[in-house]
């Protein structure tokens, strides 16, 4: 069963390819993060807003024609899409209902879940789809004789600029720091004359676009189907409870562990890849129940 | 042994239906009786969730684990051995109360929403697992046509098994919430510290709860499979344990009946409303909104509140 003949060029290979997946777990868990750090809301039907990210891309793209300024446009009009849907369900119901018990609000988010993969069924239908990338990042590259796609070394480009951004946002912009604020004691910082509910309708819309993006982002790489959204939301939830709540460098490093086991589990023992990441939880969990990083909590 | 449990006014109730559910599959159709098994199976699930929910306060996330580990090790006692099947039937519950017992042991130290989190992600382990071992659990695609013993096979007598097999269950569950250990557990659920200090151990009530919770769970897998003759991971995938959760929201979870009352009445509407349209978890998730805004304390919770001075239920109330 175990088979391992793994050569050099295999590995770092694997590795290539697991680091792009970090890319989209991290851009994805991070907007989750952000929300569970600031808002408090265990967000379930954050991974229903990744595949409305991915299917609003595809429409997009199509809409658009399909040339390559469509693509780069529905990659920025999807996730801005998805930041409005957002904006909606903030202002209209969640702004009601922050001071509810977290197993309340889990269960709120989830009913969202699910009215949301109902709708997505009803204007996409249950078919599956598939954007391609542009011209430019089609096709692959060979390293060490193996080939690599374009479009994983783009997205390899766009997780340190997300993850960039999201710093420059918390930590150098007022806004930001007034949401780390609020993260640790809203009564204080609506005491100072903050209105704090925007604070934190900001922060909701932030978080679910970055749950856009990382759906725009990967909809080229495989087919845009429903059930996205339930696989997905078990493993951003995963990341962020590894890494720390609301802390967006603990996403990045539970992204990592994450995207890393389960590419390297494939050489290892493919049949049994999905396990790797779960062990690799379970273990850091078992001995750092509280994250890896600190918790805003 | 009923004494000061169970007053006249819900013993004769419960006699009642009783009477009533035995005589029932004589004048309905089939699909009818099977509808009410699953109404049972699934009941009995939400009630058992509900020991550590409910009763203990603990956030239990993922008891669809222990649901679906009782239904794996029914179904694969039946085909991988030659045993008597009533070896099977005994071997399912206790192996859902020794994952239990091993995901507690890990778990109880934390509480709430750290407790529930960790759960999700033992027990995403175990589905995982599940997922892909192939040529032992069948993946993916489950096992099906799996060869329930004759004796119950049909559907009259399934539904006459898990009917007999539920009410025990419930009886048994509704003897442990109000014994002693029920009233440390209920203890513990409105105030951990306090209980501490009068010198409960804590997690070791809630390491026995859980297991025990997991223990009924594992009846309703193996009745589930008993119902249905197959198994599928579905079966303990995340989603379904948060619908078992809406089940006792629903319900009404400071209540011994509500989550029963729940189930039924998400079994009722997936059927229902699945013969309409296929989008009925759009229908679900607007019910559980309206639910979560104006009767939080569920369906039951609520006319418990309301009628309280005018029934005597021996129902367990809030505080």
């Amino acid at each position: 069963m175990i088979t391992l003949n793994i050569t050099i060029s295999g590995l770092f290979q694997q590795i290539l390819v697991g680091l792009s997946r970090t890319t989209i777990l991290f851009i994805v868990s991070s907007g989750m993060s952000l929300v569970l750090g600031v808002l408090r809301i265990p967000n379930v039907f954050h991974g229903s807003l990744y595949m409305i990210g991915a299917f609003l891309a595809y429409s997009f793209a199509n809409f658009l024609g399909g040339s390559i300024t469509g693509f780069w446009l529905a990659l920025i009009l999807a996730p801005l899409g998805v930041a409005f849907i957002s904006f909606i369900v903030e202002r209209g119901v969640f702004c009601r209902l922050y001071e509810r018990e977290h197993l309340m609000l889990l269960l709120f988010t989830f009913a969202f879940m699910l009215v949301f993969g109902d709708l997505v069924k009803l204007i996409w239908g249950s078919d599956y789809r598939s954007l391609n990338a542009p011209a430019v990042l089609q096709g692959s590259f060979s390293i060490f004789g193996l080939p690599f796609p374009r479009y994983n070394l783009f997205l390899l480009v766009i997780g340190p600029l997300v993850a960039f951004g999201l710093w420059f946002l918390t930590n150098k912009t007022k806004i930001g720091k007034i949401s780390r604020a609020a993260a640790v004691d809203r009564e204080m910082v609506g005491a100072v004359g903050i209105n704090v509910s925007w604070v934190f309708a900001f922060v909701f819309i932030i978080g679910c676009f970055l749950a856009g993006l990382g759906g725009a982002l990967v909809a080229p790489t495989q087919n845009i189907t429903q059930g996205m959204d339930h696989s997905i939301i078990i493993e951003a939830f995963l990341i962020v409870i590894i890494g720390g709540l609301g802390n967006i460098w603990g996403a990045l490093l539970g992204a990592l562990i994450f995207g890393l086991t389960d590419s390297i589990g494939i050489l290892v023992w493919p049949q049994f890849a999905i396990v790797f990441p779960y062990i690799a939880v379970v273990t850091v969990l078992i001995f750092r129940p509280k994250g890896l990083l600190k918790s805003v909590w | 042994m009923f004494k000061g449990l169970i007053n006249r006014f819900s013993f004769s109730f419960l006699i009642g239906f009783t009477i009533l559910f035995l005589i029932l599959p004589h004048f309905l159709p089939r699909f009818y009786i099977y509808f009410f098994s699953l109404i049972f199976v699934t009941g009995l699930l939400a009630t058992s969730l509900n020991m550590v929910l409910g009763y203990g306060g603990m956030y239990q996330f993922h008891h669809a684990v222990f649901y679906g580990v009782g239904a794996y090790t029914f179904a694969l006692m039946l085909i991988k051995t030659n045993l008597s099947p009533i070896f099977a039937f005994i071997a399912a519950p206790i192996a859902s109360a020794i994952i239990g017992l091993i995901m507690g042991l890990i778990c109880v130290r934390l509480s709430k929403l750290y407790f529930g989190m960790l759960q999700i992600s033992l027990g995403s382990l175990v589905w995982a697992i599940v997922f892909r071992w192939y040529s032992f659990t069948g993946g993916d695609n489950g096992i099906h046509g799996i060869p329930i013993p004759s004796i119950i096979s049909s559907t009259s007598k399934a539904y006459y098994f898990t009917f007999i097999i539920t009410l025990i269950s419930l009886i048994v569950m509704y003897m442990i919430v109000n014994s002693p250990f029920g009233r440390i557990f209920q203890a513990i659920r409105d105030n951990p510290e306090r209980s501490e200090a009068i010198g409960v151990n804590v997690k070791r009530h809630q390491l026995i709860g859980l297991v025990i919770a997991a223990f009924f769970g594992g009846i309703a897998g193996t009745l589930f499979v008993v119902v249905e003759g197959s198994v599928f991971p579905d079966l303990m995938f995340w989603t379904f344990s948060l619908e078992i959760l809406i089940m006792c929201l629903l319900g009404g979870w400071f209540t011994f009946l509500g989550p029963f009352l729940g189930a039924s009445i998400i079994v009722t509407l997936r059927t229902v409303i699945g013969i309409y349209t296929e989008y009925w978890t759009l229908v679900l998730g607007i019910i559980l909104m309206l639910l979560i805004f104006f009767l939080p304390e569920g369906v039951l919770g609520y006319f418990t509140e309301k009628y309280k001075g005018r029934f005597k239920t021996p129902i367990v109330n809030k505080e």
